[in-house]
């Protein structure tokens, strides 16, 4: 696939398109670069065509060696295993762009985060209110993710929430700190009588400006970086970082390295999805499957530990390839911790299926259908389990494809559904890993070292909660330019705002818990 | 109900299947913690869990020392959902500026007397995130932290055992 395709795809429909250039830099990688004018056009018609939502859009700040800023906006091509990237130059003074988000509307949050990062006006967009600089600590116009950026004082103010207003309505605020052990966010619900009217979301406690501090490291110091983005999928995270690292310095990684990645990831899944599973029986008071899920994970935290001596995987990944072996006595052990694993989750899989009550509460509740999840653009295990097909483990080929990767959706769209898939792919990794295992060569390379190169390159992987990607670009020393991070929650947050509308409060932490979103992932 | 009575009874009790060295050390500690709760905080320490920018990672350990397995309740020891309950705050992540002034209330409205703890190398000195532009300083400066919990993130069975530790130096330095 050279992309032609694609291009000519886009003439059909908008026939003064003509792209400055087309270059398939990797062959899952497709960059085409534009004019402004023609930006919006564009990626409107490659949103049509590939019916793709905005994967990430963000900027660069090239006013150094090129006096520009760069903006790029990907989309995924799903029936070629591609990204389509649309790049477009503007200029360093006071620099805009057409906004999609009329109408794309997962372009929105990503355009107001390059308006707030870098100070650049998405041209039209609805609302440019701050979403991880809260006004009432951070002084206007100041853009931290330019290059010359430096602190300096400004005005102050404070964020303004939609109101629903109406006789009846009442407004129940929620957080930054809440009730459970978990991350901080602030809920804003309007309710009519019981009924949630309308939830706002409002993030970004947990902002640590994690993309600035990647600038100006080596990649193999941004690695250590990476793995403390998200707390529970480190594995995801250090995954797609060490591919964008290995697709710019060109290094192949070794095919039993692909395994044993193969394998951690889906671990880091199996822990979890159990979490998950335990947490929503917990958020309906049904504590005994719940503590009995915490006992799986716990399971599966410790055979992590033994494996790697990290439960939480952390310094397994290299550029390159891991720092782990699986070798024979290991081998053995997962195998027979797995069998273990999977008895018990057959347990707890009767345990909740077969209990009426629990049940009740979660079937119909907290439903997201499938046309709004598809307008929001939501990806990942929430997406599947709305019966949108998309999961990155199929798309792309690697060792998914030879192990025959079987890819679950559900239909509902409602906390059944999305414990339901939890169960399926639960499974299904178990099936991965024994199958990953079967294929590990003894002996043989794990670690390749990279080269440092002058390029950019986009990295991913399909962690738990679905696509985490990291785009990257470093300098002739290998030194990071720029890495943007997109975590699947920065997608999926929106849409628990539409998936508890005519629900209750009282289901709101079961509604939350099946979507198990990351705070520290969205907010970065 | 069948299927919860019958892994009732076939799992038992999980408590005793942590390392077995480690479980003998845990419950002498816990025999001497449980008695020096009772005493100094009437029956329980409660504490109220503040994520002021963390990964996620130390709150998951958090949870999992919770966990039928290492069962931090069985000391008295237990997790409130709000500071208006809590003995003490414990502070996971480095001092994101958004979380300062939500940091601040949470202590303010925890009753006297009350103290710190903060748990994992970033509530330290702010960890990998400590250059960052939007890093309000260390949690040390700002609230007066009692007892820190190290690692990246801490095990449950490091979180139980600095625990005791520092139980037991408080137990002596009141006698």
């Amino acid at each position: 696939m050279d992309g032609s395709e694609i291009i000519s795809a886009v003439k059909k429909v908008f026939p003064e398109f003509n792209p400055l250039s087309a270059a398939l830099d990797y062959p899952d990688e497709l960059r085409i670069k534009i004019q402004p004018q023609d930006f919006k056009a564009v990626c409107l018609e490659l949103h049509k065509i590939l019916s793709s939502p905005v994967m990430t859009l963000f900027a660069v700040d090239e006013r150094k060696r090129k006096n520009v800023f760069t903006v790029i906006a990907v989309f995924l091509n799903l029936k070629q295993g591609q990204w389509v990237s649309v790049e477009m130059d503007l200029a360093p003074e006071n620099p805009d762009f057409d906004s999609l988000s009329r109408s794309i509307h997962s372009a929105s949050l990503f355009e107001r985060e390059v308006w707030e990062m870098f100070g650049i006006t998405p041209k039209g967009n609805p609302d440019l209110r701050s979403l991880n600089l809260h006004d009432e600590v951070w002084p206007q116009g100041n853009f931290p993710l330019r290059k010359d950026f430096k602190a300096a004082a400004g005005n102050l103010s404070e964020y303004k929430f939609n109101r629903v207003e109406g006789s009846g309505i009442f407004e129940v605020p929620v957080g930054p700190v809440h009730a459970g052990i978990i991350g901080p966010g602030h809920f804003r619900f309007s309710c009519a009588g019981e009924p949630i009217v309308n939830l706002e979301l409002r993030l970004g406690f947990t902002h640590r400006g994690v993309e600035k501090l990647f600038e100006g490291k080596t990649c193999a110091e941004a690695l250590t970086l990476a793995e403390c983005i998200s707390g529970d999928s480190v594995f995801a995270y250090s995954s797609a970082f060490a591919l964008a690292a290995e697709k710019i310095s060109g290094v192949c990684v070794p095919e039993k390295a692909a395994y044993l990645r193969g394998i951690f990831i889906e671990l880091e899944r199996l822990y979890n999805h159990a979490g998950d599973i335990g947490g929503i029986a917990l958020d309906v008071g049904f504590s005994f499957p719940s503590a009995y899920a915490s006992l799986i994970r716990e399971a599966v935290l410790q055979l992590n530990e033994l494996l790697t001596n990290s439960r939480y995987l952390k310094k397994i990944n290299a550029i390159g390839g891991v720092n782990a072996d699986i070798d024979a006595a290991k081998q053995i052990l997962l195998s027979r911790s797995l069998a273990k694993i999977k008895k018990d989750f057959r347990e707890l899989t009767q345990m909740l299926k077969f209990s009426v009550s629990f049940m009740d509460r979660v079937d119909t509740t907290g439903t997201l259908i499938r046309k709004t999840a598809q307008d929001l653009g939501v990806v990942g295990f929430t997406a599947r389990a709305s019966g949108i097909p998309m999961d990155l483990r199929k798309h792309f080929s690697g060792v998914y494809r030879q192990a025959k990767f079987k890819m679950a959706t559900e239909e509902g769209g409602d906390v059944l559904a999305r414990l339901n898939l939890r169960f399926t792919e639960f499974a299904e990794s178990l099936r991965l890993i024994e199958e990953f295992l079967s294929r590990l060569s003894r002996g043989g390379e794990i670690l390749t070292p990279p080269q440092p190169k002058e390029a950019a390159a986009l990295g991913y992987a399909e962690g738990a909660r679905g696509p985490v990607l990291c785009w990257l670009k470093t300098d002739a020393q290998g030194r990071i330019e720029r890495c943007k991070i997109t975590d699947p929650s920065s997608h999926n947050w929106q849409a628990l705002g539409y998936a508890v509308l005519g629900n209750i409060i009282p289901d709101f932490p079961l509604c939350n818990k099946s979507f198990n979103l990351s705070y520290p992932g969205n907010d970065l | 109900m069948i299927y919860i009575l019958k892994n009732r009874i076939l799992k038992g009790i999980v408590t005793k299947h942590v390392d077995r060295d480690l479980h003998g050390q845990i419950k002498a500690a816990g025999a001497d913690l449980r008695r020096l709760i009772q005493k100094n905080f009437g029956r329980s320490l409660n504490l109220r869990q503040v994520d002021t920018g963390s990964c996620g990672a130390c709150q998951s350990e958090i949870i999992a020392a919770t966990n039928p397995l290492y069962d931090l309740q069985r000391f008295g020891i237990n997790f409130v959902a709000s500071p208006r309950h809590a003995d003490a705050l414990l502070v996971t992540g480095p001092l994101s500026k958004n979380m300062f002034t939500a940091l601040q209330k949470t202590y303010a409205a925890t009753p006297e007397p009350k103290f710190v703890i903060t748990c994992g190398d970033c509530a330290q000195d702010g960890g990998v995130f400590k250059d960052s532009y939007y890093i309000q300083g260390q949690i040390k400066d700002v609230l007066p932290v009692a007892l820190h919990i190290q690692g990246c993130p801490p095990s449950p069975l490091e979180i139980i055992r600095t625990l005791l530790v520092f139980l037991q130096k408080e137990e002596q330095k009141s006698v």
